[in-house]
């Protein structure tokens, strides 16, 4: 009986990985639970065990090969019944074979990896390097720590675990315990604690390992951290960045799998802040740090991963509250933020195709959000979409619809569309979460209804 | 009906395996009879005359205030809540007196008292108590909202317990920085039941963070009486599972506070970490103004005014002490002056203009 052995899945979120090192060779003999290989992501390292008793025909995989996807087969065995075992020479150059494992039907994807193209952009320039956004932020946090001594970083797992997504990798070293803290699972606690710190001078970090978890926290964000600098008459002002990931992650449900934006979005004294690309990542991370207010600095996890080309510079500030035009158009403006930036790029791609030219514009921040962007683009192409993943009811996209109505009513050709999740707590099933999030098609649909060439959903 | 504080003097209330162990005060030295009055201990090195006019003076002013907040509330001068510090005057002034320049200050809504203790003026709180413009927070803070950086009160907190964490994270600065200062964070009997306290309790054992617990039992957390609220052994044990050491202290006698507040202090100075006072005390008023206070007697009420008061009975030590009732009344008129002035202050200043409506919403500075 021969079994194949495939690149198992470490995350939810996880489509390729490394193999690191093999622990057997071919013609071994394996006893269940045995570790047979080590693989490894860009944010963690696992060992894989075999599943039966049996012995090694082949190997698929080199040690130290890289993009290996996740059902791939890197092994085979024969199972202990089977007297004669055909034992084939190892693979010198192997070549990832389709799937043959009877594994579970791979989750969809969330969202496209691949990596997207950035249009023009008035912080892109000079020598550039391909950078994940989560380098980005790391070097961000790194830089600023380096430039002022009272900046420390404080979450669950960032310090000897590197992060829970291996977003403070290195710090620890590079900084020591003073700075990088490790702190229990106390998510109220260690908020409050930085809001006492940060009114007393110093700047901190705080890292929650997703944003789900700060609501844990939100009283300390909003009643102490957001409103204290109004109720002191301006005294006491409170520079701490709070920052993890937010949004849709994959698979992990209603309770680890929602966008946080409106509600801090919603609230005077907070700055709110959601990238898409790495040189936002680093140069809104670093404005985040330097910034004398609260910051709500919303990452993505699926992002983390995805590669972009950055200025290589430690000194790229991008400011808080500035709007990036990613593509330029004249037949519809859509607004999006973090991964829903890709997707607009990806719709507008396609409706390039079909004749149709979309302005994609990078919000970057919710608040303080910079609607003259929006209203100048609205304005030349009189229809408006805006994308988000988080609920529709009071949402992002209710915000900018409004102030697109009051603003710019007469120059709207059709009503605002807004592209949200759907009004239900996150499933867990691959195709109901699929149903659940805003895709590619949700945004073209959305263009072709604003732009009368579909019935209004 | 609740039982009212008993402790004499600061008793131990904790024997904890690694914690040390406080010790038992002294119960027998400097024992004054005051006739008319149950036995106090005052305890061992008893200030001089004139530190003891000053505690009696701050002490006194906090009261008078209080009691001048309370007539403007019911002139409907000052709105919303308006929680009065009327009988726990000891527990901030004896612990201001044995503090550092430089340590912070936190607490809850209950304020007034403790920002008069950190040096903030009269005239500044009672503004911004009527909601004018020379208010501590411009008139847009209010009764429970006020800060003084320069006095290192960090408010003025008007969420329960939300200042626990707060006051670790300023003790987390003073260490961090190395200023040598303590934080002293101020929570009720109520507060000491919230998730966030033992969250705080944990995090400033663990990394041995400057901050004394200040526990101020008054018995009631609004209408529940401890005994309906909290279960267990005292409060002052509440930290015991952190290997926080913690003491329980008469709250009415000034010189009890000052006495555990001193030691709580070396310990946190030497770098022990984080220490547990519940000082045991009483509010004469109702937790807020709008309080009808039913849910306790007026013969329990007016046992503590006449047996417990903390400011009589310092006023009872002065006199032991040789001071003339002159000089004290001369306090007194002083005292009540200051208040009157205060009271006239910011019944005079003017509502802040509405342009301030839109400032201190967020801070200018950033990267633009």
């Amino acid at each position: 009986m021969s079994i194949s052995i495939t690149m198992p899945a470490l995350s939810p979120t996880m489509t390729e990985g490394k193999l690191a090192k093999w622990f057997v060779k071919v013609g071994d003999t394996v006893r269940s639970g045995d570790v047979i290989a080590e693989i490894e992501t860009d944010k963690a390292m696992m060992e894989v065990e075999a599943m039966d008793d049996g012995v090694v025909t082949a190997l698929h995989a080199a040690e130290g090969e890289e993009g290996i996807a996740v059902g791939t087969a890197i092994a085979d065995m024969e199972g202990e019944d089977d007297a004669s075992l055909a034992v084939s020479a190892p693979d010198q150059a192997p070549t990832p074979t389709p799937d043959q494992a009877p594994t579970p039907t791979p989750a969809p994807a969330p969202t496209p990896v691949s990596a997207p193209v950035i249009a023009a952009s008035e912080h892109l320039s000079g020598h550039m390097v391909s950078t994940t956004v989560r380098e980005a932020l790391r070097d961000a946090m790194a830089e600023e720590m380096r430039r002022d001594e009272n900046v420390f970083l404080m979450g669950e797992e960032v310090g000897e675990y590197q992060g829970a997504y291996k977003v403070s990798q290195g710090l620890l070293e590079e900084f020591g315990a003073k700075r990088v803290i490790d702190t229990p699972i106390t998510e109220m606690g260690f908020a409050g604690l930085g809001v006492g710190a940060a009114f007393g001078e110093l700047r901190p970090v705080i890292e929650f390992m997703t944003f789900n978890f700060a609501m844990q926290a939100i009283d300390q964000i909003i009643n102490s951290a957001a409103k204290t600098l109004y109720m002191s008459g301006g005294q006491m002002g409170c520079p701490i960045v709070f920052r993890g990931p937010n949004g849709a992650a994959a698979r992990v449900a209603a309770q680890h799998s929602q966008c946080f934006a409106s509600w801090y979005a919603h609230c005077p004294g907070l700055k709110v802040v959601a990238p898409w690309s790495a040189a936002d990542a680093k140069g809104l991370l670093k404005a985040a740090i330097r910034d004398p207010n609260p910051v709500i600095f919303l990452e993505n996890e699926v992002l983390y991963g995805q590669s972009f080309d950055i200025p290589d510079t430690d000194d790229l500030l991008i400011p808080i509250g500035k709007a990036n035009i990613v593509r330029e158009g004249t037949d519809v403006t859509i607004t999006a933020f973090s991964i829903m930036v890709g997707k607009a790029l990806e719709a507008a791609d396609k409706l390039a195709e079909q004749g149709i030219s979309a302005e994609v514009i990078d919000l970057r921040s919710l608040r303080p959000l910079d609607i003259d962007t929006i209203l100048k683009s609205v304005q030349k192409t009189n229809r408006f979409v805006s994308c988000e993943e988080g609920f529709p009811f009071a949402g992002i996209g209710a915000e900018l619809s409004a102030q697109v109505t009051e603003k710019a009513f007469d120059w709207l050709d059709a009503p605002p569309k807004r592209v949200s999740g759907i009004d239900v707590p996150m499933p867990y099933a691959a195709n109901l979460e699929a149903l659940a999030l805003p895709q590619v098609d949700t945004i073209i649909d959305a263009v072709l209804e604003v732009s009368y060439q579909k019935e209004r959903g | 009906m609740a039982k009212s504080p008993q402790t004499r003097s600061a008793t131990s209330a904790t024997s904890g395996n690694k914690a040390p162990a406080p010790k038992t005060k002294a119960t027998s030295k400097s024992v004054r009879r005051v006739p008319g009055r149950p036995p106090k201990n005052i305890p061992i090195e008893t200030p001089d005359t004139d530190s003891l006019l000053g505690l009696y003076e701050d002490m006194l002013m906090i009261r008078r205030f209080e009691e001048k907040a309370g007539q403007l509330y019911g002139m409907g001068m000052i709105g919303g809540f308006c929680h009065l510090y009327i009988g726990q005057e000891a527990i901030v002034v004896g612990m201001q007196s044995v503090s550092r320049e430089g340590d912070s200050v936190i607490t809850s809504y209950r304020d007034h008292g403790h920002m008069l203790a950190c040096g903030m003026t009269a005239n500044g709180v009672m503004a911004e108590l009527t909601g004018r413009k020379d208010g501590y927070s411009k008139g847009k803070g209010g009764s429970m909202h006020m800060f003084s950086r320069e006095k290192h009160f960090y408010g003025g907190h008007g969420i329960v317990a939300a200042q626990v964490p707060i006051g670790a994270g300023l003790a987390f600065s003073h260490k961090y920085r190395e200023t040598g200062g303590v934080s002293l964070t101020y929570l009720g009997d109520g507060a000491i039941n919230q998730g966030q306290v033992y969250e705080t309790f944990n995090m400033a054992a663990l990394w041995k963070l400057p901050v004394i617990f200040v526990i101020e039992n008054n018995q009631y957390g609004m209408g529940t009486s401890v005994t309906r609220a909290a279960a267990g052994r005292a409060l002052a044990d509440r930290g015991k599972a952190y290997g926080i050491p913690g003491m329980q202290v008469d709250g009415m006698n000034v010189l009890a506070v000052r006495e555990a507040g001193a030691e709580a202090m070396a310990y946190c100075r030497e770098g022990k970490g984080p220490y547990i006072l519940e000082m045991q005390t009483y509010r004469y008023r109702g937790h807020s103004m709008s309080d009808p206070a039913k849910y306790r007697t007026r013969e329990e009420v007016d046992a503590m005014r006449k047996q417990r008061d903390p400011i009589d009975a310092l006023r009872e030590v002065l006199i032991a002490e040789g001071i003339e009732n002159d000089q004290i009344k001369a306090i007194d008129a002083k005292i009540k002056a200051e208040v009157t002035q205060a009271s006239d202050f910011a019944l005079a200043s003017p509502e802040p203009d509405p342009a301030e409506l839109w400032t201190d919403v967020i801070r200018e500075g950033g990267v633009i």
